[in-house]
């Protein structure tokens, strides 16, 4: 018997599928993944303590950058804990118009991540730029509506920042209509590629226990097999009003997260062409005072953002500013299963179960 | 016109009688051996240029995009900008790399990767010159590749370097072994390792239509032995960075990247001339200046099917490429070779006409296909049985 011994690999910061600047210590027996030990901060900013010297409406393009890819999720969240603490209401046409952004940002994040995914796999660049570029007619509507195509910050305590200019609507129609039929495509791509199932299939399986017990939250949860969304759990805004289904998958694996975001990327559009229908008419913007001073006391409010359940804690000293910001970023707390599902597995085998928790290092950092 | 109608051939020899016309006869025949290792040389690399712009242009379009258009017209002036950018560019060299087994690596490898086409007929009287082992040659040389890559794979002194040159020693070894039995049966068939009388012996019938199966199982493990996507795991930038040549730049990194696409358009010649006839085509025998048109024509058929993989398809992963070679590809291959003399012996003793023996040929290789993927199916879907449990269903609630 030869004396063997395991190689440190050093995956990261710079490495062309950690999804930014995830850093990864890997010990290796030959190909074969012994041990993981994440290492993150690579993207750290400070948001969480920047944000208690601004004032609460400053506080909202930082919320952009924390998932650069769902701006508008953010800004939702952030929003309604806001309105939590300072008791706020926000008008209806306001609360569609929210729902809209947030179910479009849904579907940018899935075609991304969908995206990376295959990318990552080795599909070199197409099935990524049929995303990238279903993901642009989206970002078109929003520029349109707010003058920023990823850094949106459009959400404002009680409404939104503008109405939606007259040709939203029926461009809106359009791009719903036109990805429906690009969906599928997308999924006749490469969905039943033999290459792929045997990249994805039983790999990196998350079994229900450790998913509930680590907190898992989003797609990752749910193709584990429990039905958790915090739309259905606990409705914010106004999703208890529009028919949609949750999907799950029991299996877990790599394949079926991939499927899970393909079946919900389809519950989104469902959910948007119901908000059209019903857009009212009306003000898009409660009167709120301009500097914004809570009363003392706390609040936390929790969306089912695209990755997952993105919750803001704030504390209110009476002040101008929050006296304490936290977030519970989805991606981090999903992270924290990656070496149990990587252990005795290969590095590529590690690049696909990346792809499919589908992490972004500007959330995890802050 | 009968200068033209044979012209590259024509002139090549009317050059030979100006020069032998004041130099001895040793003097012109080495001037014309150097002139024609420089002629071949100088296409290569006018092919490897011709090739990267085609990639970009045919990945860009199938991604939907329209690549490549700020050089030139058309953007066919990108080659030499990235070539004059590769050129132009520092070589930096990492602090403990192995000195000379780094700096030689890329110099093997673009030499393991020209010396094939000292034998490969371009066209019709158009070969360096033709040894009647030829197909052995190639072979053998193309192996070489694999030194060139453990080397550059060891010199960087970088793991990921190393599991790249590990890697590609592994996958090139293995796909080598299916590849030679591929190319034994069209041995067989010719009687010939000389690629010229290969060629010759296509007069009739292209040999992919009595080798279909061997002509694909030729094409799966060449694409692997070019490290082409699919199967382009030694260098696999999303998890690997870039394989073998990550500690590369400039001029050095060039010849890695001229060296793959030089073997990615021998495969693809090879492919031609051992299935698909070669120069062979119509009129050829009247006007042979058209056997390098088809040549061409054939190898870039080829080089676009690699091109379409690579845009489309995932890659697998090493342990799954390596059973695929030796328990898919393996058995397959040397069925088709025993299937082949099988047949073959069959023909000859029966006394069946060419077409006829073609017909049995023809009949036995689909045979054998059928049978292999009917058991592919049978061993795959057993193998999925214990985990029927994952179906993929989608739950809603």
């Amino acid at each position: 018997m030869l004396k063997t011994r395991t190689i440190t690999l050093n995956l990261g910061p710079q490495h062309p599928s950690t999804h930014g600047v995830f850093r990864m210590v890997l010990t290796m027996d030959g190909e074969t993944i012994v041990d993981l030990k994440p290492i993150f901060g690579y993207l750290h900013r400070g948001m969480e303590k920047l944000a208690e010297t601004r004032t609460y409406l400053q506080n909202m393009p930082l919320t952009d950058r924390m998932d650069y890819i769902c701006a508008m999720t953010n800004n939702l969240a952030y929003a309604i804990t806001v309105e939590k603490l300072a008791g706020l209401e926000v008008p209806e046409r306001a609360e569609y118009i929210r729902v809209i952004m947030a179910e479009f940002t849904r579907v940018v994040n899935h075609l991304v991540a969908i995206g990376a995914l295959l990318n990552d796999l080795g599909a070199f660049f197409t099935p990524m730029l049929y995303c990238l570029r279903e993901r642009e007619r989206i970002l078109d509507l929003f520029e349109m509506t707010c003058g920023a195509r990823m850094t949106c910050n459009y959400l404002r305590f009680g409404g939104v920042a503008a109405d939606l200019p007259e040709e939203f609507v029926p461009q809106a129609r359009e791009v719903v209509a036109g990805l429906y039929y690009w969906v599928d495509d997308l999924e006749r791509l490469l969905t039943t590629n033999e290459i792929l199932l045997a990249r994805l299939q039983g790999i990196g399986i998350l079994p229900r226990e450790l998913a509930i017990n680590c907190s898992v939250t989003g797609p990752t949860l749910r193709a584990s097999g429990v039905p958790y969304d915090v739309r259905r759990a606990a409705p914010y805004s106004i999703y208890d009003r529009f028919d949609f289904k949750i999907p799950t998958l029991d299996e877990g694996d790599c394949y079926a997260r991939y499927l899970i975001r393909l079946a919900e990327i389809r519950q989104s559009l469902h959910i948007i062409e119901q908000a059209l229908d019903h857009l009212p008419p009306g003000e898009v913007q409660a009167k709120v005072p301009r500097l914004l001073r809570p009363p003392v006391g706390d609040a936390y409010a929790r969306i089912e953002s695209p990755k997952g359940e993105l919750g803001f804690y704030l504390v209110s000293d009476g002040g101008i500013s929050p006296y304490r910001f936290h977030v519970r970023a989805p991606t981090l707390i999903n992270l924290t299963v990656l070496p149990d599902l990587v252990r005795g597995l290969r590095i590529p085998d590690l690049v696909a179960i990346i792809g499919s928790i589908d992490i972004v290092m500007g959330e995890i950092d802050r | 016109m009968a200068f033209v109608s044979d012209l590259f051939v024509n002139s090549w020899n009317w050059i030979a009688v100006q020069l032998a016309r004041f130099l001895p006869p040793w003097a012109a025949e080495l001037v014309m051996m150097f002139a024609g290792v420089v002629v071949l040389i100088a296409f290569l690399l006018f092919m490897v240029m011709l090739l990267t712009l085609l990639e970009r242009k045919v990945v860009a379009r199938i991604a939907d995009r329209i690549g490549p258009n700020r050089v030139g017209p058309f953007g066919i002036l990108q080659p030499l900008a990235d070539t004059l950018k590769l050129i132009i560019k520092e070589n930096t060299e990492p602090a403990q790399a192995d000195h000379w087994v780094f700096r030689l690596a890329p110099a093997v490898a673009v030499t393991a990767a020209l010396m094939p086409y000292a034998v490969i007929p371009l066209g019709r009287g158009m070969v360096g010159t033709d040894i009647n082992v030829g197909v052995l040659y190639v072979v053998s040389i193309s192996s070489l590749t694999v030194i060139a890559i453990l080397m550059a794979g060891w010199g960087g002194c970088n793991k990921y370097s190393l599991l790249g040159g590990m890697r590609a020693v592994a996958q090139m070894f293995s796909f080598e072994v299916p590849l030679a039995l591929c190319l034994a049966s069209v041995v067989l068939l010719t009687g010939s390792l000389s690629l010229v009388s290969i060629t010759e012996a296509q007069r009739e019938l292209w040999l992919v239509l009595v080798q279909p199966v061997g002509f694909l199982l030729y094409l799966l493990c060449g694409i692997a032995e070019a490290n082409r996507s699919p199967f382009d795991i030694p260098e696999a930038e999303s998890e690997l960075v870039a394989g073998y040549h990550t500690e590369y730049s400039g001029v050095r990194f060039a010849f890695f990247f001229m060296a793959e696409y030089i073997n990615m358009f021998t495969v693809s010649a090879m492919a031609t001339i051992m299935f698909l006839g070669g120069w062979r085509g119509p009129f050829v025998d009247q006007l042979p200046v058209l056997s390098v048109v088809y040549f061409l024509l054939k190898v870039h058929f080829l080089v676009f099917l690699m091109f379409w993989f690579r845009a489309t398809f995932p890659r697998l992963r090493i342990d799954q490429l390596l059973s695929l070679s030796w328990k898919v590809l393996l058995p397959i291959a040397l069925a088709n070779l025993m299937l082949t003399a099988l047949a073959d012996k069959v023909a000859h003793r029966a006394g069946l006409s060419r077409m006829a023996s073609a017909g049995l040929l023809l009949g036995s290789n689909l045979v054998l296909a059928g049978v292999a993927i009917a058991t592919l199916y049978l061993v795959y879907e057993r193998r999925r049985a214990p985990s029927l449990s994952r179906r993929y269903e989608i739950h809603w609630h």
